[in-house]
Order: structure tokens, then C-alpha cells, then sequence
């Protein structure tokens, strides 16, 4: 049975459609991500989690028990919401106590707990400062300090990181995904940062006009996007147009491609490759391609190809190949000594490329 | 449902009301406007709005409509036919739109320009200026036209003094017409504006301007793309409170407004000449008239809304006068606006000690004496008006108070029709003149009625309490709700989302962020009330007299200077009034 079900969600404001028919599940423990461009429905269906608005239709199933309709205080869900949200006309303690207080616990413990809950995000012995007073990584840890505090069944982050500096927000991402394993919580995680979303998260749904494109681990995602958007949306990739030729095998397919015109054999791990002869989509992430400046005899899914365009970028490399009006990047640890204008060979390895399904 | 539907079913009464309430509410194109999740608390605060509106506002208007429309016991528009085929109608009609307007330009004028001065700057002894612009906010209105005669009118000090001055024969000037009214609106009610504006001006983040500045804006782009748009919703509350006041003015224009003929003034003539009929109908044009302006201002407020938000690292708003010419010039200005603004209640100080009868021709009074307070001091049955208007006004404000909540609480930040309405019902009580609430109230509640049976209202130590809490309520209302949508919303459902109930929510979120803004509507409302005049003259019980019609008397009889100690004692516990709260509205915040 998952942890949190969300079940056929649909949410509405005014003519558009925020969430459309959404479905997920999330498991305990789980630190799942929300990932999709800004009024893709993630923040929304965050909120309906937390109980600030209420689904049009649809169920929320929280630990077996139906939450669609109970109200926000009773969930007991945290939150850290994007521009933190504190009370400015309390202190630090006063924040952070302010969960624990609304459950009546003991004095004691209360003062107990917020001293725990600020260690936990090393800010111990800042109880008296008023909020206001803070800087934005400090306001940012006083606010996961209050969510964490009342020892809550479901973490939400809506983009919580997005108002701090880079160096800043790398080092907070490495801590929280530490807290919330070391708490054992489950959190949910709303972000557009596709690099934030797959180092904090175990599984992430990506989204889209409020709907959910593909969901799985940061890896799957990465190296077998389903889909054309979510290809693109996270990170590069070279997106070739091919038409199906067989399926003769049931192990995999052999592709040609529009432009260049070459055979490519793509290894089948899905049943869902598409009607013969339809054009689709194949992608190869830019660090999957091979090449090599000897002119190897033709293999399978081997290229003739010239450099185009070398970019020296540090750590890496890209290297912009035309191979026969097939235009494809790749992406090297080091130069190796290639220059626009040399002759190559390129291998896209069967079994990194993924087909994106057929063209509407 | 329609709006019509609405009013008709809630004529009904009482027996319907429950259904009435649950269509009303409860229907389901509304449910998710007034909560997402109905309590028993919410439903309770829902019936408590619904009732006080119905009592308060829907039954004596109805009633005061109703009449207007009735001729010789028949339903007609005869009424409305004779009194609009004069032409007196229509010129009264636009002199009370014309003067309102205009007032509204001159004291947003005044108003945001001394809010931007005192709230932007330091400068020496900003603080007594800034203390001093609010002034005219503790003169009621019967007050300062006393005062503004004994300064500037024909047999006033200034008029002798200069006709001393060059000896001429008779008065240099007379306080009559357009610019004798309009100077004094706007002596009066440039403070809606001051002090609204300066609320507002107090919320807005810094930074925002710092950010303009540093995006290439000059200062006069930074005040007009930036700040202005910011503060709209003050403004427009500003305009709002302004604009119904003026339509509302019944004192400046009665004693000299001259030729000018406004509707509150026909209605008045038309109830001298006994014709009750014609004042009824009148009433009603003026109503139509101000509502159609509030309807206009709402909508105007709709379109923008904005949140404080930013409280990373937000900067110090007030900045010192560093030029040495400008500082000069700034304290310059503020000397000159105190002396203008003290002027008439220095006169009144002065015309209170003035032994009876020893200023009459003379630019000064001869004779000076402490009796006029001796007298209204000692006197029980001279003091006693006093504890009458604070009592009455005290229970007036703390009504409003909680009631400003209980109308937040039902009239949502999402619009829709519920809240839209609930909004104009609320506010029609400050549309409506002040003689027109204590006639609909007299009326409605004066005889057996179908709301409370046999009790009646009229007569009884309620009366005015209750005219005061519908005529100023509606300053509370805006007050806590244009602080409530300033407020961040998501701090609320941190809130929520924290396990608050609604309760705690409402005493550890909403109101200590709200406290500062509703104790400063709730004090105006207090100290509007407390030299209220107008409506009390209508039904005040003698046995239960408020100071102002004490004080009218008292000038009725000539007896100016026990007229001007009242006025003087009025002020000064208004101004006590003021300081002990704006300490309690500091305490609290910090």
C-alpha cells in the first residue's frame, strides 16, 4: 500500500486547468521531486498535499485514510514554502516553537524540541533573534527547523531553495537531503531546477500543464526519458527524427534516420516502440557518444562524421559533429585534440538510445 | 441565485432566514469562497454577519425605500416624480458630486504629501509634526466649524483684526461658498488620507524603491511606477472614506455653504418645511447617488492588490534630510502647516476662557476667566455628558472591533459575489448621511416592527450606541481588511500547515499582524463617534445627552466660551484617548 496515494486530482482556477486528472504514489521514506517549468501544476498539487486547496475532483489517500477534504491543521504535514513564510512579529524560538504550541505540548519539551530542531539545521543558540533580523540562508533554516519541529508524517518543500545564492543552495541540498534520511521523513519536493530535483530525490515525477509526463528515479529519467518534453527538459540531448524499419527481433529494432539517412539499432526495453514506418523520436545524451578519430570498419551504429565545433568548456568538452547532415553533440572529459574540420567516427551505443515515440 | 433573489427572500424574516443563509452561503458555486471547510465556527460568524447586516443595514433602509415609494397609502412614484421636476434636484445633485470630487483632489493632495514628508524623512522635530498633521482627526466636525467661525468668519478674529487693521466699516470678507467649504473639508478630512497613507507607506518595502532607483528610475518614476501603485489600496480606501464623508457634510455646508445647494442640505430644508415626504425621497437619490460611487470605487480596488511580501533584509524606509537647504525648507513647512493647522483649535482654547459676554465686537474677548471650566467640571450634571458620549462611543468602537474580524473572517481574499456583497452592505452605513442612518434607525426601530416585535429601540440608552456603531463601523471594516490583504497569505497557511486551528491562527497570526492597522481604524472610529452631532441631534434620549448637543446648546444660548470649553475638553480627551492607544498599539507590536 503506498504512503501518500493522489488519485485522479484535478484542479481548476477559473477557466484554466492547474492539475488535470493526476495520479501518483509516494512510498515512506521517500524523498520524492516535483519537477516541471514554472505553471506546470507542481506547486498546486503540493498545496492540495497540504491541504491549502481543496482538489476539484479526485482523491488524496494519506496512510490508508481518505485526507481530500481535512483541513490543513489536521494533516500534520510541514511545510517550508518558497519565501519562507515566518512570523515576523516573532522571534526564532516563537517560529519555531509555533507548531509544537498549536499541540499543546509541554513547556519543557517544547524547549527541548526547538533546540533539537535548530542544531538539526545549525543554527543552535539563535532562540532570541527576531526573524526579521536573519539572513535569507538563516530565514531558509528557520523555516525547515518549524516544519521539522512538530515531527511531521510528510515533509513538503515548495522551491525552498530558490531564493539563495548558488554556493549557498548546493550546500543546503546536500544537508537536507541528509536531514530528512537521517529523520527517517518522507518529504516531497517541488522545484523547476532539474540538477536540485535529481540530487535531492529517490524518484521524480516530471510535469507539464498539469500533468504528469514520467516518473522514476533521477537515473531513468536522465537515460531513458519517455518522452520528446521530458528529453528536453532535462538537460541535453541529441534528438534524432527516424522511421521504424523492423521488429523482426525481439530484442531490438533497427531505426533510419530522416537526416544522414543511417541505420541505427536501438536496444528494446520497452514493448512501446510505435507502428512501423511512423516517424519518432531517438535520444542520445551528448556523454553516451564514442568517437574516435581512426576510421574503424563499419560497425553497428558507427558514423562517419566531421567536427564542427569544438567547445572547451573545463571539465568537459563538447564537440559538435555533422555526420552526413545528421547534426549531433557529444560530450568528452578533455579535448583529446580535436579541431573543426577533422574527420571521425561516432558510435551511438544501442543501448543508451531511447525512442521518444511516435509523431502525432 | 440573484441579487434580487437575495433582498426578497430576506425580507421574509426571521422563520426563512436559516434557509436563506444556507442557500446563501452554502450553495455550491459559493462553498468554496467563504472556506474551503465550513466549522460551527464559521457558520456562527456567517449568522452573526448575516443578522447584524439585516438589523442593522437591509431592514431600516428598506424600510426608509419603502417609505419613499408609498403616497397616500398607495405604491407609487409620485414622490419621485415631484421632486425630481424640480430643478433644485439636479443642481444639488451635481454641487454634492462636484464638492466631493474636488475635496477628494485637495486632500489626497495635502494628505499624501505630508504621509511621504513624515514617513520618509527626519528631519527635527518630525515627530511633533507628524503628531500634529493628525490633529484635525480630533476635532469633531461641530467642533471645528465652531472653531473655523471664530477664526475666519465675518465677526471672527481674522475678519476684525483686519478690518481693525485698516478700519474699515464693515467685515473684509465673508466665510460663504465653494472656497469656504472646501477649505474646510479639507482641514478636515485630509487626515483619511494622511493616516492611511501613512499606514501604507509603513508596510511597503524599502527596497522596492532601491531596487527602482538602481534600475535606472528617477525619483519622480520611482513615486509613480512604484510607490503610487503600492499604496493603491490605501488610496482608494483614502478616496473612498473621503469622498463618502463630503457626500455625507452636513455642518460646513448648513453654516456656510451659502448659495450651494447639497443633497444633505435639501434634505434638512425639506424636513424644516415638515415635507416628509420629499426628505424621504431625497434621502433615497442620495443614497442611490453614494452607493453608485462606492460600487465604482470597489471595482477600481479590485484590480490591484498587493502583498508585503520581502522581509529579507528589508531596509530602513526612513531616510534624514541630508541637504542642509532642504532640511531647512522641510522644517520650515512643517512649522507653517502646524501654525495653520493649530490655528482654529488655539482659537477655540482662547475663545474658552473668555468671560461671557465680553467679546463682541472687539478682534479679541476683553475679559479672561477659568470659570467656563469650573463650571462644566464640577457640575455633575455638566460632566455628566461626558461619560455619556465615552460610554457610548467606547461600546460603539469595541463593537466594531470585533465585528471588523467577524466580517474578515466570512469576506475571504478570493472575491466573489458573497464577499463583494457582504462588503457593500457593510459600507452603505458611511455611504448613507449621518441624519439619513438615525432617521432609518428612528424609523425602523421607533414603533413595533416586524424584526424586534415589541421592543423598541427609541427611547432607550441603546440608540446611540448602536447609530454610532453602524455609522463608524465601516471605518473598522476597512481598516482591518486593507491591512488583511497587505498581509502575506502564505504566512496563514504556514500556519495551518503547522496545526494551528482556526483560533489560534486568528490570536497568534492574523492579529498581531493586523493589531496596529485595526486599533488605528477602531481609535478613528472612537473619536469620530465621540463628537458625533449629526445623527445624535436626531435621537438622542435627554436623560443620555452626548457633549455635542450639549455644546450646541450652550451656542444657542450664546454662551460661546462654555461652548468653546466643552470643544476643548472634547479635544483633549480625544487626544488622550489617542496617545494611550497608540502606546498599547506599540506595545503589542514589539
Amino acid at each position: 500500500m503506498p504512503f501518500l496515494s493522489l488519485q485522479n486530482l484535478s484542479k481548476c482556477y477559473g477557466e484554466s486547468l492547474a492539475v488535470a486528472d493526476l495520479s501518483l504514489d509516494i512510498s515512506r521514506r521517500e524523498f520524492f521531486g516535483l519537477l516541471g517549468p514554472s505553471g506546470c501544476g507542481k506547486t498546486t498539487t503540493l498545496r492540495m498535499i497540504a491541504g491549502l486547496e481543496t482538489p476539484d475532483t479526485g482523491r488524496i489517500e494519506f496512510d490508508g485514510r481518505d485526507i481530500t477534504n481535512l483541513s490543513p491543521e489536521r494533516r500534520g504535514f510541514g511545510m517550508v514554502f518558497q519565501n519562507y513564510a515566518l512570523f515576523p512579529h516573532l522571534n526564532v524560538f516563537e517560529n519555531v516553537a509555533f507548531g509544537l504550541r498549536a499541540r499543546k505540548r509541554e513547556k519543557a519539551l517544547i524547549a527541548e524540541r526547538v533546540r533539537d530542531a535548530l542544531a538539526l539545521v545549525q543554527l543552535p543558540g539563535y532562540e532570541r533573534r527576531p526573524v526579521t533580523e536573519l539572513s535569507g540562508g538563516q530565514q531558509q533554516r528557520v523555516a525547515i527547523a518549524r516544519a521539522i519541529a512538530i515531527e511531521p508524517a510528510l515533509l513538503l518543500f515548495d522551491e525552498p531553495l530558490s531564493n539563495l545564492d548558488v554556493a549557498l543552495r548546493e550546500e543546503t541540498r546536500g544537508e537536507l537531503r541528509e536531514l530528512v534520511k537521517k529523520l527517517g521523513l518522507t518529504a516531497i519536493y517541488v522545484t523547476h531546477d532539474q540538477e536540485e530535483a535529481f540530487a535531492l530525490c529517490d524518484r521524480i515525477s516530471v510535469m507539464s500543464e498539469g500533468r504528469v509526463l514520467q516518473t522514476g528515479a533521477p537515473r531513468d529519467l536522465y537515460e531513458h526519458p519517455a518522452m520528446t518534453r521530458v528529453a528536453r527538459f532535462l538537460g541535453r540531448n541529441n534528438l534524432i527524427t527516424a522511421r521504424r524499419l523492423t521488429s523482426s527481433d525481439e530484442r531490438a529494432a533497427t531505426f533510419r534516420t530522416i537526416e544522414g539517412e543511417h541505420t541505427l539499432t536501438v536496444t528494446v526495453e520497452r514493448a512501446d516502440l510505435g507502428p512501423i514506418n511512423k516517424n519518432c523520436t531517438l535520444a542520445i545524451r551528448p556523454e553516451h557518444l564514442i568517437i574516435s578519430k581512426d576510421s574503424a570498419p563499419e560497425t553497428e551504429n558507427t558514423l562517419r562524421a566531421l567536427v564542427r565545433e569544438v567547445n572547451f568548456a573545463g571539465a568537459t568538452t563538447t564537440i559538435r559533429l555533422d555526420a552526413n547532415g545528421l547534426l549531433l553533440e557529444a560530450l568528452l572529459l578533455s579535448p583529446n585534440g580535436y579541431a573543426a574540420g577533422d574527420a571521425c567516427t561516432v558510435l551511438l551505443p544501442s543501448n543508451y538510445i531511447s525512442v521518444l515515440g511516435a509523431h502525432e | 441565485m440573484t441579487r434580487r433573489g437575495d433582498a426578497e427572500t430576506r425580507r421574509r424574516g426571521e422563520k426563512e432566514s436559516g434557509k436563506v443563509i444556507e442557500r446563501f452561503f452554502f450553495s455550491p458555486r459559493l462553498r468554496v469562497a467563504v472556506s474551503p471547510r465550513l466549522s460551527s465556527s464559521s457558520l456562527i460568524l456567517a449568522l452573526i454577519v448575516f443578522f447584524v447586516l439585516l438589523y442593522g443595514v437591509i431592514y431600516p433602509n428598506l424600510h426608509v425605500l419603502t417609505a419613499s415609494l408609498e403616497s397616500n397609502g398607495e405604491w407609487s412614484f409620485a414622490n419621485f416624480r415631484d421632486v425630481l421636476a424640480q430643478s433644485t434636484t439636479f443642481e444639488a445633485v451635481i454641487s454634492s458630486l462636484v464638492l466631493s470630487l474636488l475635496t477628494v483632489l485637495f486632500c489626497a493632495a495635502v494628505g499624501v504629501s505630508l504621509a511621504f514628508l513624515f514617513e520618509r524623512y527626519t528631519f527635527p522635530a518630525r515627530g511633533l509634526f507628524a503628531t500634529l498633521a493628525a490633529l484635525p482627526l480630533v476635532l469633531p466636525p461641530l467642533v471645528g466649524t465652531i472653531a473655523f467661525i471664530f477664526l475666519c468668519g465675518e465677526s471672527g478674529i481674522l475678519a476684525r483684526f483686519v478690518q481693525w487693521l485698516f478700519g474699515l466699516k464693515s467685515a473684509p470678507w465673508t466665510l460663504r461658498g465653494w472656497m469656504a467649504l472646501l477649505l474646510f473639508h479639507t482641514y478636515t478630512m485630509y487626515p483619511f488620507f494622511y493616516v492611511l497613507t501613512g499606514a501604507g507607506l509603513r508596510r511597503i518595502d524599502a527596497s522596492l524603491a532601491e531596487a527602482a532607483r538602481s534600475l535606472g528610475a528617477k525619483s519622480s518614476q520611482v513615486l509613480f511606477r512604484v510607490v503610487l501603485p503600492q499604496l493603491t489600496p490605501s488610496l482608494v480606501a483614502a478616496s473612498l472614506l473621503t469622498f463618502m464623508t463630503s457626500m455625507a457634510s452636513f455642518s460646513a455646508p448648513l453654516l456656510f455653504g451659502g448659495n450651494i445647494r447639497v443633497l444633505t442640505l435639501e434634505i434638512y430644508n425639506a424636513r424644516q418645511r415638515g415635507d416628509a415626504a420629499s426628505a424621504l425621497t431625497l434621502t433615497v437619490i442620495l443614497a442611490i447617488v453614494s452607493l453608485a460611487a462606492l460600487v465604482v470605487f470597489q471595482r477600481f480596488e479590485g484590480t490591484r492588490r498587493f502583498a508585503a511580501a520581502a522581509m529579507k533584509g528589508s531596509t530602513k524606509s526612513r531616510q534624514p534630510i541630508k541637504s542642509g537647504r532642504a532640511r531647512t525648507l522641510a522644517t520650515i513647512c512643517g512649522v507653517i502647516f502646524a501654525i495653520l493647522l493649530a490655528l482654529p483649535v488655539l482659537t477655540l482654547v482662547l475663545i474658552s476662557f473668555a468671560r461671557e459676554g465680553a467679546w463682541t465686537t472687539q478682534a479679541l474677548p476683553t475679559a479672561y476667566t477659568f470659570s467656563n471650566y469650573a463650571r462644566i467640571l464640577t457640575q455633575a450634571d455638566a460632566s455628566s455628558v461626558f461619560i455619556n458620549s465615552l460610554l457610548m462611543s467606547g461600546l460603539a468602537a469595541l463593537f466594531a472591533l470585533v465585528w471588523s474580524f467577524c466580517v474578515a473572517a466570512v469576506v475571504t481574499r478570493k472575491r466573489t459575489r458573497s464577499s463583494r456583497l457582504i462588503s457593500l452592505l457593510v459600507l452603505i452605513p458611511w455611504a448613507l448621511p449621518g441624519t439619513v442612518v438615525a432617521v432609518s434607525i428612528a424609523e425602523a426601530y421607533g414603533q413595533q416592527n416586524p424584526l424586534t416585535g415589541s421592543f423598541i429601540l427609541v427611547g432607550t440608552f441603546w440608540i446611540l450606541p448602536v447609530i454610532y456603531f453602524l455609522r463608524f463601523m465601516p471605518l473598522v471594516v476597512r481598516a482591518v481588511q486593507a491591512n488583511i490583504e497587505q498581509m502575506d497569505a502564505s504566512l496563514e497557511e504556514a500556519a495551518g500547515s503547522l496545526g494551528a486551528r482556526g483560533w489560534m491562527r486568528f490570536w497568534r497570526v492574523r492579529l498581531p499582524m493586523v493589531w496596529p492597522g485595526a486599533v488605528a481604524g477602531t481609535l478613528l472610529a472612537f473619536v469620530i463617534a465621540l463628537g458625533e452631532y449629526v445623527a445624535s441631534v436626531i435621537a438622542f434620549v435627554p436623560s443620555n445627552q452626548p457633549v455635542s448637543i450639549r455644546i450646541a446648546a450652550e451656542m444657542r444660548d450664546f454662551n460661546v466660551g462654555t461652548a468653546a470649553a466643552y470643544g476643548v475638553v472634547l479635544i483633549c480627551l480625544i487626544t488622550i484617548a489617542m496617545l494611550v492607544a497608540g502606546r498599547l498599539g506599540k506595545g503589542d507590536r514589539g
